[in-house]
C-alpha cells in the first residue's frame, strides 16, 4: 500500500475511525444531543474527504476495492442520505424514548450501517461485497427493532433477519458456483470466463442468477419482495427511510458495477430474465399498492415498483443506462426521504402516523408538511417540475435508445397505475379535515408534534433538491456523467 | 424576454395570491386579476406590433427567445411566437379573467390557494402555446395538469374525487405516450445527425421512414386528442367538466381543450407529412363522430352542465375536422372555432355556474320559467345558446362554416355528416333554453340576478362574439401565415375537386357573406 491508496480510501478510513470514536464517546458519556451531533459530524467530515479522495481515483486498492468517481458519487449519496436520516431521527427518538434509556447506540448502528454501504460502493470482489452487505444488514436488523417497546418493530426485525440470512445463502451459493467456473472472486475475473469460451457454462449462468437473486432480495424486486411491506411498516419511520435510500442506493451501486464488470447484459438470456423481473416488479408493486390503506405500506409497494423502473434503465445497457440508473437512484433517494420524513415528523408517541385517516386535511392544518409530502408523491409519480420527472425521463430515454419497447411500454402503463394511488394520498391531504371533536381525548395534543429545526432543515433540503433537480437538472447530470465515465473507463481497462 | 414575461407574470403572481389571502379575502382575487390584465395588455401590445414580415411560423417567428437549459440532452429554453400562438395567448389571458370573475362569489373557501392554482395552470397553458422545444413543451404541458387537478379535487362538486382522478389519469396517459414519441424523435435526430436535439426546427427537418412516422404520428395524435377530446378518448370530459367548479370548467373547456388542438396544429400535422394524408380521413371521421356523438348525448341530458359539456365535445369535433382537412380555409375555420368556442363555452359555463349558485341544482327538470326570476342571466343565456348553435353573425358560425366549407373538398361525405351536428346543436341549445328559462315556473323562487361585474363580463364576451361574427379579419389575418405554412408542404389533397375554394381569397369570402346577416 502506498500513500495514494490511503488517499483513495480516505472516506472509508475516516468513517471507520469515527465509528470507533463514537463508540468510545458513548461509553464515556451518554448524552443524546452530543452523540447525534457527533454522528452527523462524522458523516459531514467523511463527505469532506470525498474531493480529496477524488484526486487519487480511479484506483484499485488491493484486489478487493475499486475507488473511482462512480464509487465516490454513491458514497456522497449514502452519506448525505445518512445525514438527513440523522436529522430526522433526533426528534423522533426524543418522543419515543425517555431520558436515560440508552438511545445513543442508535447513531452508532447508523454509522456502522453506512460504513457497510460505503464498502458496497467500492467493492469489486465477492469478499468485500459480502462483508459490506452483512455489515449493512446486521446493523439494520438492530435498528429496525430499535423501538423495542412496540410490537411491530420486533416483528419487522425478525423478518429482516430471516431475509438477510436467505439472501446471504443465495449469494454464497452463487459465489461458490462462479468461483468454481472462473477460479476468481473478483467481478472482472468472473466476467473473463464468458469472454474466453464459446458457450456460456450453465453453472456460471446459475451463479450469476443466484447472486442476482441475493441482491434482488435485498432490493425488494418482485418476486422477492414479500418482506418489504412488513418491514417498511414495522420499522421506525426514519429507519424505513434509511432502508429505502441508503441500503438501496448502495446495493444499486454494487449491482451496476457487478453487471458491468461481469458483462451480464451481453447475454440475451439474462437480459430477458431481468426484463421479466422488471415487469413483474413494476406490476406487482403498483397493483398491490392500489389497495393499501396504510401510507407506509403504500410507499413500500411503490418502492418495489420503482426498483422495477430502475431495472428498465439498467437493462438498456451502455453509458446512458449507467447515467440513468444513477440519476434515478439519487432522485429516488431524495423523494423517498421527503415522503418518509413527513411520516416521521407527523408520527406521535403511540406509533407512526400510518393510516390515510391521519393525513386527511393535513394541508389545511400543516400546509408546509403536506406540501412536502405532496411534492414527494408527485415526484414519485413522475410529474414535471419535480426531480422524479427527470428521473423517469432518463429511464424512458435509456429504454427508447436501446429499443426496449416492451419494457418502456410496461413502464408507462405502470406509471399510470402508480399515479392513481399517489393521487389518492394527495387528495386525502386536501380533504376535509376531521372535526376536532371526533378525536379521542388527549390524542389532539399528541398529534401536534412540532417539527424541530433538525427536521425542518432536513425536509427543507430534500424539498429544495427535488425542485431544483426538477427545474435545472444539468449540474447533476454533468456530475453523474463525469463519474460514470470513470466506471466505464475502469471497465474498459480490463486486462 | 417579453415571451418569458408572459409566462412568468402569472406564475410569479401565483404564490403572491396565496400569501395575499392573509391580508384580505379579496386580495388574492385582485392579484390574480392584475396579473392576467398585465398579461393581456402585454399580449395586445405584441399583437399591435408590425407583422408585415409575415412569419410563417415554421422556422421564422414573430418573437423568439432561446437560452440553454439542459445541453446534455440538447434541450433549450426555446420560445417562439407566431400568429397562432398570439391569438391563443390572448384568449388565455381573457378567459383567465373570465374564470376569476366567475368564481368571485362561488369560491369562499381557501381563496388564496384557489387563485394560486388558477394562475399556475394559466401560466402552464401560455407556456404550452409558446414553447417550441419539444421537451419544454411537454414540461409546460404537464405543469398545467397538477393545479387543474387540485382545482377539481378540492373545490369541485359532489363527485369531485372521481372526476379529478379520471381527468388526471386520462390526460397523463396521453401525455406519457407523447413523451415517448418526443424522446424517440430526439434519438432519431441523434441517429441521423449525431446530435441530440429536442428543438422543433431540428426535429421538423427529419425524414422518417413510413412505419416510424406512422407510429410517432399516432402517439402525437392520441396525446393531443385526449385533451381535445374526440371519441373514443373523451370519456373523462363529461364527468370532469360537470364536477369542476365554474372557474375550472371555463379553463378546462375554453383553454385546456385548445392546447390539444394547438398541439395538433403545431406538431402532429406539420411534423409527419409522410403519413398525414393517409391518416386525415380517419381523423376527420373521428371529428365527425365527435360532433354527432356529442350532439346526440347533449340532447339527452337533464343536467344542464353536462349538456354544456357534451355540446363542447360536439363543437370540438369541428376543430378536429378542420385541422385535418388540409385546406387553408378549414384550418382558418378551426382557429376561428378555437377562439369562438372558447368564448361561448366560457360564457355558458359561467351562466350555468351562476344558476347553480342561486338554485343549488343543475337538474333542468327542477328549473323552468326562470326568465322572470333572473332576466339578465336568461337573456345572456339565450344569446350564448344562439352563439353555440352557430347563428350567423356570431363567432361560432364563422368557425363552423369555414370548417365545413373547407373540408367539403377533401371529404364530402364526412362533411355532410358533420353538418348534421349544426342542426342538432340548434335542438339541444333551444331545448336547454326552453326547459330552463321558459315554460311553467317549477316553484316560486326568488334569487338575485347576475351581479353587475358578471353581467358586464358576459356583455363583453357577447360583444367579442358579435365582433368576430361580423368582422373576423383581425383573427384570421393574424393566423393566416401560420396556416398557409401548414397547408403548403404537408397536405397534398387526395382529390382536389374544387381548386376554386382554395384559391378564393379569404377577404372576398368574408365581405360576401358577412353582409348576409
Amino acid at each position: 500500500m502506498i500513500l495514494q491508496d490511503f488517499i483513495a480510501l480516505a472516506p472509508m478510513l475516516d468513517l471507520g475511525a469515527f465509528c470507533i470514536i463514537t463508540m468510545l464517546a458513548i461509553a464515556f458519556k451518554r448524552h443524546h444531543a452530543t452523540i447525534a451531533v457527533f454522528a452527523f459530524m462524522s458523516c459531514l467530515l467523511t463527505m469532506a474527504t470525498l474531493p480529496w479522495a477524488a484526486t487519487a481515483t480511479p484506483r484499485t486498492v488491493t484486489a478487493l476495492l475499486v475507488v473511482d468517481g462512480y464509487a465516490l458519487l454513491y458514497m456522497g449519496l449514502v452519506l448525505s442520505a445518512t445525514m438527513i436520516v440523522i436529522g430526522l431521527s433526533y426528534r423522533y427518538l426524543k418522543i419515543h424514548f425517555r431520558e436515560q434509556e440508552g438511545i445513543e447506540e442508535y447513531y452508532l448502528l447508523l454509522l456502522l450501517a453506512t460504513f457497510g454501504g460505503l464498502v458496497l460502493t467500492v467493492s469489486a470482489h465477492f469478499v468485500s461485497f459480502f462483508l459490506g452487505l452483512e455489515l449493512l444488514g446486521l446493523s439494520l436488523c438492530s435498528l429496525i427493532g430499535y423501538v423495542r417497546t412496540r410490537r411491530h418493530p420486533m416483528e419487522a426485525a425478525v423478518k429482516y433477519l430471516l431475509l438477510s440470512i436467505s439472501a446471504s445463502a443465495f449469494l454464497l451459493f452463487g459465489m461458490a458456483l462462479l468461483y468454481f467456473e472462473s477460479g476468481s472472486m473478483t467481478f472482472r475475473g468472473v466476467g473473463m470466463v464468458v469472454k474466453q469460451v464459446q458457450t456460456v457454462p450453465g453453472l456460471w449462468l446459475g451463479g450469476v442468477v443466484l447472486v442476482f437473486v441475493g441482491v434482488a432480495l435485498k432490493l425488494g424486486l418482485a418476486p422477492f419482495h414479500m418482506w418489504i411491506p412488513d418491514v417498511y411498516q414495522g420499522a421506525p419511520a426514519p429507519i424505513t427511510a434509511y432502508i429505502a435510500t441508503v441500503s438501496k442506493g448502495a446495493l444499486v451501486a454494487l449491482l451496476l458495477r457487478f453487471v458491468t464488470d461481469v458483462g451480464a447484459l451481453e447475454l440475451p438470456s439474462l437480459v430477458h430474465l431481468f426484463g421479466l423481473l422488471a415487469v413483474a416488479s413494476m406490476v406487482t408493486g403498483n397493483v398491490l399498492a392500489l389497495f393499501q390503506q396504510n401510507v407506509k405500506r403504500l410507499l413500500a409497494y411503490s418502492s418495489i415498483a420503482h426498483v422495477g423502473y430502475l431495472l428498465v434503465a439498467l437493462l438498456a445497457g451502455g453509458a446512458v443506462a449507467a447515467e440513468a440508473v444513477t440519476f434515478y437512484v439519487i432522485v429516488y433517494c431524495a423523494m423517498t426521504l421527503g415522503a418518509f420524513g413527513v411520516v416521521t415528523v407527523y408520527s406521535r408517541e403511540g406509533g407512526d402516523a400510518e393510516r390515510f385517516e391521519d393525513y386527511r386535511g393535513l394541508f389545511w392544518t400543516r400546509p408546509w408538511l403536506a406540501a412536502i409530502l405532496a411534492l414527494s408523491l408527485l415526484s414519485l409519480a413522475g410529474i414535471p417540475v419535480t426531480a422524479g420527472f427527470i428521473g423517469k425521463f432518463y429511464a424512458i430515454a435509456a429504454g427508447v435508445d436501446a429499443g426496449l419497447w416492451w419494457l418502456v411500454s410496461a413502464l408507462i402503463g405502470n406509471s399510470i397505475i402508480g399515479l392513481y394511488y399517489y393521487l389518492r394520498l394527495i387528495v386525502t391531504l386536501f380533504g376535509e379535515e376531521p372535526a376536532p371533536a371526533t378525536l379521542p381525548q388527549g390524542q389532539a395534543a399528541q398529534a401536534t408534534q412540532t417539527a424541530g429545526w433538525t427536521t425542518v432543515c432536513s425536509l427543507g433540503l430534500v424539498a429544495s433538491i427535488i425542485l431544483m433537480v426538477g427545474v435545472y437538472p444539468e449540474p447533476l447530470m454533468e456530475l453523474i456523467r463525469d463519474s460514470v465515465r470513470n466506471l466505464l473507463m475502469v471497465a474498459v481497462q480490463r486486462p | 424576454m417579453v415571451l418569458w414575461l408572459l409566462i412568468l407574470i402569472p406564475m410569479l403572481a401565483a404564490p403572491l395570491a396565496w400569501i395575499g389571502q392573509q391580508w384580505s379575502r379579496h386580495a388574492a382575487r385582485w392579484i390574480a386579476v392584475g396579473a392576467l390584465a398585465i398579461d393581456l395588455c402585454l399580449a395586445l401590445l405584441l399583437w399591435s406590433q408590425d407583422r408585415s414580415a409575415q412569419p410563417s411560423g415554421h422556422g421564422s417567428w414573430l418573437f423568439e427567445s432561446q437560452t440553454s437549459w439542459i445541453p446534455r440532452w440538447g434541450i433549450s429554453l426555446h420560445l417562439g411566437l407566431d400568429g397562432l400562438s398570439l391569438v391563443l395567448i390572448l384568449l388565455t389571458a381573457f378567459l383567465g379573467l373570465v374564470a376569476i370573475v366567475a368564481s368571485w362569489t362561488e369560491i369562499q373557501r381557501q381563496v388564496g390557494f384557489f387563485h394560486y392554482n388558477i394562475l399556475l395552470a394559466l401560466g402552464g397553458v401560455i407556456g404550452v402555446f409558446l414553447a417550441i422545444d419539444l421537451f419544454l413543451f411537454f414540461f409546460f404541458w404537464e405543469v398545467m395538469l397538477v393545479p387543474m387537478y387540485l382545482l377539481i379535487a378540492v373545490w369541485g362538486h359532489t363527485h369531485r374525487r372521481y372526476a379529478s382522478f379520471k381527468f388526471f389519469l386520462f390526460t397523463q396517459s396521453g401525455s406519457l405516450l407523447l413523451l415517448v414519441a418526443i424522446i424517440t424523435l430526439a434519438f432519431l435526430h441523434q441517429h441521423a445527425t449525431g446530435k441530440l436535439s429536442f428543438d422543433y426546427a431540428d426535429v421538423m427537418g427529419l425524414t422518417l421512414n413510413k412505419e416510424m412516422a406512422w407510429w410517432l404520428m399516432l402517439a402525437f395524435f392520441i396525446g393531443f386528442v385526449v385533451k381535445l377530446p374526440a371519441p373514443p378518448f373523451h370519456t373523462w370530459l363529461p364527468d370532469t367538466y360537470t364536477e369542476a367548479p365554474t372557474g375550472a370548467s371555463i379553463i378546462l373547456a375554453g383553454l385546456l381543450a385548445k392546447t390539444g388542438a394547438y398541439g395538433l396544429l403545431r406538431f402532429t400535422v406539420p411534423m409527419f407529412p409522410e403519413v398525414i394524408s393517409d391518416f386525415a380521413p380517419i381523423a376527420m371521421g373521428l371529428g365527425a363522430m365527435g360532433i354527432l356523438y356529442g350532439a346526440v348525448l347533449a340532447c339527452a341530458q337533464t343536467d344542464i352542465k353536462r349538456l354544456v359539456a357534451y355540446s363542447s365535445l360536439s363543437h370540438m369535433g369541428f376543430i378536429l375536422l378542420g385541422v385535418f382537412s388540409g385546406t387553408e380555409l378549414a384550418l382558418q375555420g378551426a382557429v376561428m372555432q378555437l377562439v369562438a368556442h372558447g368564448l361561448s363555452t366560457g360564457a355558458l359555463f359561467m351562466l350555468v355556474g351562476a344558476l347553480y349558485e342561486r338554485f343549488q341544482t343543475r337538474d333542468m327538470r327542477q328549473m323552468g320559467g326562470l326568465w322572470g326570476v333572473i332576466p339578465r342571466g336568461a337573456s345572456m343565456a339565450l344569446f350564448f345558446a344562439c352563439a353555440s348553435l352557430g347563428l350567423p353573425g356570431l363567432g361560432n358560425f364563422i368557425g363552423e362554416f369555414l370548417v365545413l366549407f373547407g373540408s367539403y373538398s377533401a371529404q364530402p361525405f364526412v362533411t355532410i355528416l358533420a353538418s348534421i351536428g349544426m342542426v342538432m346543436a340548434a335542438i339541444y341549445s333551444l331545448a336547454m333554453m326552453q326547459r330552463t328559462f321558459f315554460g311553467r315556473q317549477h316553484e316560486t323562487r326568488l334569487a338575485p340576478d347576475l351581479s353587475n361585474v358578471a353581467f358586464g363580463t358576459l356583455l363583453l364576451i357577447a360583444v367579442l362574439q358579435v365582433w368576430f361574427g361580423l368582422y373576423p379579419r383581425p383573427v384570421l389575418s393574424t393566423t393566416k401565415p401560420a396556416m398557409e405554412a401548414l397547408v403548403q408542404p404537408a397536405l397534398p389533397l387526395p382529390n382536389l375537386t374544387h381548386p376554386l375554394s382554395e384559391s378564393l381569397p379569404l377577404s372576398n369570402l368574408f365581405t360576401s357573406h358577412v353582409s348576409t346577416p
